[in-house]
């Protein structure tokens, strides 16, 4: 089971946002950098979000943000932001967010074993404060168990 | 048997409680078909589960229905999910 494609461009860490909206849109831009969509994905998370609540807010502290496979998505593909001073999602439980995590998937048929490697690595409790507290694209991999 | 899960587009949070039940339902040796639902297609989906898996935002989506309706607070944590599952199934 292999995780959707993971570059450095698609990791961001320490970033600053003020809001939700910027924590998605840092996510939308480094898959968008990594090749995996169009800049456009970063609304569609969005509006994901606005439509149906803070959902993506699936763990303490992590939010799995996407849209549906469609024209903006070029290829499957994963990018990690890590947040410097984490953001709230309205999430009752979850909030705040330290990490995003954006997810672009092409083929909804084809992702189930993408979504069984992120269950992998994210069913060990600690890979969130780990995640936040990587200071290098290196660290992230060696977590998420990929080279790049 | 059969659960359904559900989230906004039917491949993030869906899968990941979709992926994580099977495993969960392995442990307790529970046979059943998990399927992932985005929460605009559930017409016929949910008609005969017993079971729906999902997050608080769609409990009131759902609406009427004859499952036990669970909401999962952290879709990672495996020991949550055993214990509500278990709790309705038992």
């Amino acid at each position: 089971m292999a995780l959707p494609p993971l570059t450095a461009e698609g990791v961001v860490l320490g970033a600053d946002a003020a809001d939700w909206r910027e924590a998605v849109r840092l996510a939308g831009a480094a898959l968008t950098a990594s090749g995996a969509t169009k800049p456009g994905y970063s609304d569609e998370m969005i509006r994901m979000i606005e439509e149906h609540g803070p959902y993506v807010v699936i763990a303490p502290g992590l939010a799995l943000a996407h849209a549906r496979p469609g024209p903006e998505v070029i290829a499957d593909g994963l990018a990690v932001v890590t947040l410097a001073t984490p953001v709230a999602f309205g999430h009752p439980h979850n909030d705040p967010v330290s990490v995003v995590l954006g997810l672009a998937i092409s083929n909804s048929d084809a992702h189930l074993a993408s979504i069984a490697a992120i269950a992998n690595i994210f069913n060990d409790s600690g890979a969130i404060a780990a995640l936040s507290g990587a200071s290098t694209p290196a660290q992230v991999f060696d977590i998420l168990g990929v080279g790049e | 048997m059969k659960i359904v899960t559900i989230c906004g587009a039917g491949i993030g949070s869906s899968g990941i409680l979709k992926v994580n039940a099977e495993r969960v339902l392995k442990r307790l040796d529970i046979e059943a078909d998990v399927t992932a639902a985005d929460i605009g297609s559930l017409a016929g989906v949910i008609d005969d589960a017993q079971v729906i898996l999902t997050s608080a935002e769609f409990v009131e989506a759902i609406g009427r229905t004859y499952a036990d309706v669970i909401v999962i607070e952290n879709h990672f944590d495996t020991r949550e999910l055993s214990e509500k599952l278990e709790r309705a199934l038992g």
